[in-house]
């Protein structure tokens, strides 16, 4: 395939305009001794039909959609209304740049403009960015944040905050002159109180938790807020899941100072991990500290509404070294299928989604609470994701599950070594009831 | 024209867009019981499905974009997006898979990242490539963190990283929160790395020097390997922003220049959408010396079975959960895949080509600070325009008139009032030549009736937009007007 649309004869009228004789004169400025001089060792060029095969045989080379899956853990399989894939694949939003020239990029602004807004009325906080990366990364700014605002050198971080997210604030603030340390949880999967109290102190910026959790339970928002608060200690609360906040009060309304997290349930399909969506809102108080681009309202000449980036001055296109945040490109295209879901799914829409998760899970839940040889880990409170404790060992089980083509769930004990044999269940809207049943029935023939 | 209003004021009481099965499990009422819980979420909206479909196609309308023409923002690589790779990327097999699905049940996708780290490797002339970064950006200060995790384990991290005044912002940026102190190298008469100022700043206490090459304005640094060579005597490491990948494809392999580190931009080199600010991906290539620090996990293959490998003691961690945009990396193998080693070469031969025709087409007409032979881009100000009192904004606003996207304004820094054009390798001769005629007309425009372009745009969905406004008061949410 070629991708060029130059005849021979343009090429030779360009060349002849430049004043060159040669493509190759043209890189004269290269010196000799670095050039290649040779073909690059790649296969031959394929033919747009023979993409099709060559990716179709490596797709088919996944076995994972051949199974039933109950994983979840930070990556959520959710529908997603037909209209997000048909609008958002118009070429006049997948192929533009960032909106640098805001007359010509209106409706890649407004969308911004829209989820800036939606994502400060599902977080309840006043204003929120264009987006980040993924979770883990808004994490992780969020972190640098807290550090920027109170300059203090110690973060609390739960330990019920998705590992992966703890693995990616560390390598993140290992250079920023950060202290971390970690809080454990309770017998109810909840952040250990009497652990957080101990380590509040005047040196400590912010604590960090996730809810729901990493282990599926909700986190009392509310209690850490009000601990923290009273040492002056910011509360950052990570949402992975996003659609919880479809039923669950806003966490802005329970304290939370910073809110951030994973946008993937809105419209995102799972797609091995990524692009995802980091998204970030906070008090207006903390915007110039906030990182990411920013979309504001303004007026053009004829006084006619418009939308523009704004706050640059927070950035590292004006600022350099001293911005917020490194961030140049963001996940634009992925805030855009995130805005159809949730302007598709509604008021009513979201909110009966996250009722539905809540439902599929709890009956999952308790239809493996009746087998034997399973134990309920945590007794919390819980929106679509559990724990069980195996008497078996998970991996014999896990292979066993396998052969009957079903992924169980996800081992926990490499993120948390004292967690053996405990496995995390995710059930969503996706999951019909026989297929929790056959889940159940296959467990329990395999625990026989 | 149709302006379409924020989706919140067509909002009412009601409406519904989408519907789920009923629910097939008996209902526990007071399953949350015990948690706050919210009746609603104040202000959501909602509208029908009509409404929907209506407001994004309308919205997108208001868009320029690669697909409708030209798009020469300079050192943003604003290639053509081969529609197939969109359809291979959404296959059931690659979307519906879960991050953490059983490595047996998800080869494909580890053979699809393997390969394209070797690909990636054999293009650049690197060891060893990471997938993880998520964009330019990201990459950057991945890199930095390699950088820093070597030198730690010599002893020290060392304190200063070195960067030339015609970089991207991100550069300084990234290095700072790598805990660097930034020091800039002076540009030189031709507009590259001023050797001299750089052996006096290349101190023991140096980490890196950042160098973006082709450099900003389009220019090879010709003295890369004595570069290399200076940095290397003093115990620093050379990273390379390869931004501008796209002047280099098939002609010079940065691994060849003695650089040791480098990102590569997905969403500019190899044409994966830009998505109107993302997704891309910021792939890092090293040489075998900073191979053992890169992020894990990292995908090994034992014969012929590929596994993710977390055992890697001298890693610098993880810089984003899972593996990195997947898709967009499905993507840029599908481009590799279709060019093959020729089509690779050609990239940089026809946008170096389409570059240079440009360049020349308006020398005379604008003014050329630098005079050195670019590559893929040419750095032109508003220096003549000045006199008629245009600035480089009005003349890019001018441009959304004649039906075409802007350049790139204001960068480098070290052009006032630049005006920053790259066409990439795919643009059409008839196109380019519409550009360089409104280019022309705009020049005699400014002599003649500078009001037109001070007042430009004219015929755009909105005209020029207050900034100012936006950003002394700023209005970053819609708020519902209490009635």
């Amino acid at each position: 395939m070629s991708y060029i649309s130059l005849s021979d004869k343009d090429k030779k009228e360009m060349l002849a305009k430049i004043g060159v004789s040669s493509l190759e004169k043209l890189f004269r400025t290269i010196p000799e001794g670095i050039k290649l001089n040779r073909e690059l060792r790649l296969p031959p060029p394929l033919t747009e039909l023979e993409l099709i095969r060559h990716f179709e045989d490596s797709a088919r080379n996944n076995k994972y959609q051949d199974y039933l899956s109950f994983l979840g853990a930070g990556a959520y399989p959710h529908v997603i209304p037909y209209i997000v894939d048909y609008l958002s694949s118009r070429g006049e939003f997948v192929s533009p740049y960032t909106p640098y020239q805001p007359e010509v990029s209106q409706g890649t602004l407004q969308v911004i403009f829209e989820f800036q807004t939606l994502i400060c009325q599902l977080t309840g906080m006043d204003i929120a960015n264009a987006s980040l990366y993924d979770g883990s990364t808004g994490a992780a700014e969020a972190v640098l944040m807290a550090q920027r605002i109170k300059g203090k050198p110690k973060v609390i971080i739960a330990r019920t905050l998705h590992p992966e997210y703890r693995r990616v604030i560390k390598t993140y603030v290992k250079n920023a002159g950060v202290k971390i340390e970690e809080i454990g949880y309770t017998e109810t999967g909840e952040v250990d109180f009497e652990d957080l109290s101990k380590k509040l102190d005047n040196e400590t910026s912010a604590v960090i938790c996730q809810s729901p959790n990493f282990m599926g339970v909700v986190e009392n928002l509310k209690k850490i807020s009000e601990l923290a608060h009273s040492h002056q200690v910011l509360v950052i609360d990570v949402v992975a899941e996003a659609v919880s906040l479809g039923i669950l009060e806003a966490p802005g309304k329970l304290g939370a100072d910073i809110v951030t997290g994973e946008g993937q349930s809105f419209g995102l399909p799972l797609s091995f991990g990524g692009p995802y969506l980091g998204f970030m809102a906070c008090a207006k108080d903390f915007v110039r500290q906030f990182p990411g681009r920013i979309t504001g309202q303004t007026t053009d000449v004829d006084g006619n509404r418009g939308f523009v980036l704004t706050l640059n001055t927070r950035e590292q296109h004006i600022r350099r070294e001293k911005a917020t945040s490194n961030i140049c490109t963001n996940e634009a295209l992925c805030a855009l299928r995130a805005t159809i879901f949730l302007e598709t799914m509604g008021q009513e829409g979201l909110r009966e989604l996250a009722w539905h998760n809540v439902q599929k899970a709890n009956y999952a839940l308790e239809k493996l609470a009746q087998l034997r040889g399973v134990k309920r880990k945590f007794s919390g409170t819980i929106f679509n994701e559990f724990v069980f404790e195996f008497s078996k060992e998970w991996a014999k089980v896990d292979s066993l599950l396998k052969q009957k083509g079903i992924i169980g769930g996800l081992g926990l004990e490499p993120f948390y070594p004292e967690l053996r044999n405990c496995v995390l269940f995710c059930a969503t809207e996706m999951h019909k009831k026989n297929e929790i049943d056959r889940l159940a029935d296959v467990l329990g023939e395999v625990l026989r | 024209m149709i302006r379409e209003p924020l989706i919140f004021e067509i909002s009412d009481k009601g409406k519904k867009a989408f519907s789920l099965p009923p629910l097939d499990v008996p209902v526990k009422e007071n399953a949350l019981q015990d948690v706050p819980t919210r009746d609603k979420i104040d202000g959501f909206p909602q509208v029908s499905e009509v409404e929907v479909v209506r407001h994004f196609t309308r919205l997108s309308q208001a868009n320029y974009s690669v697909d409708i023409g030209l798009y020469p923002l300079g050192s943003c690589t604003m290639k053509y997006n081969p529609k197939v790779n969109e359809k291979l990327s959404a296959l059931p097999g690659f979307v519906s898979i879960h991050p953490y699905a059983p490595e047996e049940l998800a080869q494909g996708n580890l053979e699809i990242i393997k390969k394209t780290e070797e690909f990636l490797c054999e293009i650049t002339g690197m060891d060893a490539f990471t997938l993880q970064p998520s964009a330019g950006a990201h990459g950057e200060l991945t890199g930095m963190m390699l950088i820093r995790a070597c030198l730690e384990e010599r002893g020290k991290p060392r304190k200063i990283v070195l960067i030339p005044d015609s970089a991207h912002g991100t550069n300084p940026s990234s290095a700072h929160i790598c805990g660097y102190k930034v020091q800039e190298v002076k540009s030189n008469e031709r507009g590259t790395i001023d050797l001299d100022d750089l052996a006096r700043l290349m101190t023991g206490d140096v980490a890196a020097l950042m160098v973006t090459n082709p450099n900003t304005l389009g220019v090879f640094e010709e003295d890369i390997c004595k570069i290399a060579d200076i940095v290397h005597s003093r115990g620093g490491f050379l990273y390379m922003d390869g931004a501008n990948m796209n002047a280099l494809t098939g002609i010079c392999r940065p691994g060849d220049t003695n650089i040791d580190v480098l990102h590569l931009n997905l969403h500019k080199t190899f044409s994966t959408p830009h998505g109107g600010g993302g997704p891309g991906a910021g792939p890092v290539g090293v040489k075998r010396e900073l191979a053992p620090y890169l992020p894990v996990p990292v995908i090994d293959g034992k014969g012929g079975k590929y596994f993710l490998n977390f055992d890697r003691p001298k890693s610098i961690g993880r810089v984003r959960s899972f593996y990195g945009n997947f898709l967009v990396v499905v993507r840029a193998l599908a481009y590799i895949l279709a060019l093959g080693p020729q089509g690779i070469k050609e990239i940089s031969e026809m946008a170096v080509l389409n570059a240079n025709y440009i360049r020349k087409s308006l020398e005379g007409e604008y003014h050329l600070k630098y005079t050195t032979p670019t590559l893929h881009e040419c750095v032109f100000s508003d220096k003549f325009q000045k006199d008629y009192g245009v600035a480089n904004i009005d003349i890019a606003k001018r441009l959304i008139d004649y039906g075409l996207h802007p350049p790139t304004m204001s960068f480098p820094l070290i052009v006032h009032g630049a005006l920053m054009i790259e066409p990439t390798e795919t643009e059409t001769k008839c196109e380019l030549d519409r550009f360089i005629e409104a280019m022309k007309k705009i020049a005699r425009e400014a002599k003649e009736n500078s009001e037109i372009l001070k007042s430009a745009p004219h015929v755009s969905y909105v005209r020029r937009l207050d900034e100012t406004a936006a950003a002394r008061n700023p209005v970053l949410r819609w708020v519902e007007e209490k009635k």
